[in-house]
């Protein structure tokens, strides 16, 4: 919509002027906006930019000062980052995070994607009220779950291990799988399904063949997100384990006792999923968080 | 031979009583099963610790129903800190990222070239822990960290200045904002975002036309019809608020305590999990009272406003 347009006819003693007056603070607002986005831009990016540089920096670097803004060539190593991925119980947790994830991620597929086509494709008794339950869920601390659980897992020889991390995990993250599974499964159009179906596909052939291939981009998008919530959960991985610690979980209980190099190459590891889940996911940021929320 | 014959009857018929049985739905047992696995997990690992949790605050280390519990978390030098730091951030932090958030929406409504690259980086943030943060920003707020450099190189300080010590509660408590505010406003915009573009543009052009500025269409036409995202996030991001506290132990550790990092401590370092169920309680009363006020004082406005 232009706004020189809009001038009114009454007031056309010096249109053009008045026009011109106008698109000139027209442009500069939008300059204006552009150094808005620059410096929130800045703002959000800077501080990884200078996570990353501290993680690359020697550890003698990391206690100088005052530091520069753009390091020196030479100021830059691996030494920092590598001594913190041989550090005692690091490469360990490390490990234990990805399988952890991976073991999120399966069981809260394997149990979230047929809730999700029940949701998406039949009308039953209690639909409502299960959607309902759902969402509630998303309101309830997850905080809280893991403290009487550690109680629980200890009775149930759960305690300290792998297992109990990725069950406690996928109950954080099912609610969302549930519901973003379902909105995936809706956007499907059921002529294809009943199409197949017509045609002599079993129900479960017609899942397999037409709703699995349709669905898979969004169900990958689902499993990342997934993923990424594991690697980033540390209150629950915390608490419920002493040796079989997760990244974030090492880092964390060795906060009073590491220096600032362990520090730093340890925040940077655990922001490195992020950077490549977010590249993945532009697509469906608003799947994942816009659209569930409502 | 018969038998062939019904087979393939059978055959033939079936897959249209499937296609009706599909499209009516509601009379097979299919939709309860495929939902049992769900139902199930989440009643053994979300529904039933809320209540062991409610138990275990309720119960002595020797059994038998107490409240000794709640009386030693009270007593805790550090719970009235908690209550008192947690309430306040939220005060603080919430409106920051509010009105943020919204800036960068509308900022992603504005047409301005590269608003993908914008949103890219914008949403970098939403996946960080709030961990992860905390380590982020004290590489920055440290006294030998990028702030105090960029002062230094600025001459507007000779010696760095300890931003996350005791002797600073203020510069202290707005490291933290800052970095709270860095992490989680993305996931604000998303909210805003996906609420801003449900809005038909129509409108803000008609007010455009009737020569309304456009702080008056903001005010009077965008703001309103965003309303319901505006709630959305407003109670996801108080409740997600309870349970900050990786974000404070990295930066400043216990100096600054929160319910949640009481929480952790009771049941991570000093192994009680009794005083760490009384927090959890405290900590899911206050949630959903804050939803239940929250839901009122919105609906009550909805009906003042005859929307």
């Amino acid at each position: 919509m232009n706004t020189a347009t809009v001038t009114k006819p009454a007031e056309t003693g010096a249109p053009v002027v008045r026009r011109r007056a106008r698109s000139r603070r027209h442009m500069l607002g939008r300059i204006g906006l552009y150094a808005l986005a620059i410096l929130i831009t800045l703002f959000m990016l800077l501080p990884i930019y200078l996570i990353a540089v501290s993680a690359f920096s020697p550890q003698a670097k990391i206690y100088t000062f005052p530091k520069a803004l753009i390091p020196h060539r030479s100021d830059l190593s691996t030494a920092t980052f590598s001594f913190f991925i041989h550090s005692t119980g690091v490469p360990q947790s490390v490990r234990n995070s990805i399988v952890v994830g991976l073991g999120t991620l399966l069981l809260s597929t394997l149990i979230g994607a047929p809730a999700g086509l029940a949701l998406a494709r039949f009308f039953f008794r209690g639909r409502g009220a299960f959607q309902l339950f759902i969402l509630s869920t998303r309101a309830f601390p997850g905080v809280i779950l893991a403290i009487p659980l550690v109680v629980t897992f200890i009775r149930w020889n759960l305690y300290d291990k792998l297992l109990g991390v990725i069950l406690v995990h996928t109950a954080f993250t099912l609610p969302t799988t549930i519901l973003v599974m379902s909105s995936i499964f809706v956007s499907i159009p059921r002529d294809l399904e009943e199409a197949a179906l017509t045609l002599g596909c079993t129900p479960f052939a017609a899942f397999w063949r037409i709703m699995l291939p349709l669905s898979l981009p969004g169900m990958a998008a689902v499993a990342i997100f997934t993923f990424v919530a594991s690697w980033n959960e540390v209150f629950a991985a915390t608490i419920l384990t002493v040796k079989n610690r997760t990244l974030p979980a090492q880092v964390l209980a060795s906060l009073n006792s590491s220096q600032l190099p362990y520090k730093f190459a340890g925040g940077f590891a655990l922001v490195i999923p992020s950077l490549v889940f977010i590249f993945f996911m532009r697509r469906y940021l608003f799947n994942m968080w816009g659209r569930v929320v409502r | 031979m018969r038998d062939q014959v019904a087979a393939g009857e059978r055959a033939i018929a079936a897959p249209a009583r499937r296609a009706r049985r599909a499209r009516k739905g509601g009379t097979t047992t299919a939709p309860y099963l495929l939902l049992v696995p769900a139902a199930l997990f989440l009643a053994i690992f979300f529904v039933w610790p809320m209540v062991q949790a409610l138990l275990l605050s309720v119960r002595g280390e020797h059994g038998g129903f107490t409240t000794a519990n709640f009386h030693r978390m009270t007593g805790d030098t550090y719970f009235w800190p908690a209550v008192r730091y947690t309430l306040l951030f939220i005060v603080v932090i919430l409106p920051c990222q509010l009105a943020l958030a919204l800036a960068m929406a509308l900022l992603l409504q504005a047409d301005l070239k590269g608003k993908g690259f914008f949103l890219y980086i914008w949403a970098i943030p939403l996946a960080i822990s709030d961990l992860a943060s905390g380590i982020v920003w004290l590489a920055i707020f440290s006294p030998n960290g990028f702030l105090n450099s960029i002062l230094h190189g600025l001459g507007l300080e000779e010696n760095p200045f300890p931003f996350l010590t005791l002797e600073h509660p203020v510069s202290r408590f707005l490291c933290i904002v800052i970095a709270e505010t860095w992490r989680a406003t993305s996931l604000v915009m998303i909210i805003l975002l996906a609420g801003i573009q449900v809005i038909p543009k129509d409108y803000a052009e008609a007010a455009e036309v009737f020569g309304a500025t456009a702080w008056q269409r903001l005010r009077y036409v965008t703001l309103p019809l965003l309303r319901p995202s505006l709630q959305v996030a407003l109670i996801l991001r108080t409740l997600a608020a309870f349970q900050v506290f990786a974000i404070i132990l990295a930066l400043v550790g216990r100096t600054v305590p929160v319910l949640a990092e009481e929480a952790y401590n009771w049941s991570a370092v000093l192994t009680n999990n009794y005083i760490a169920a009384a927090y959890a309680v405290v900590i899911l009363v206050v949630s959903i009272a804050v939803t239940i006020v929250y839901l009122r004082a919105l609906r009550v406005r909805d009906e003042q406003q005859g929307l």
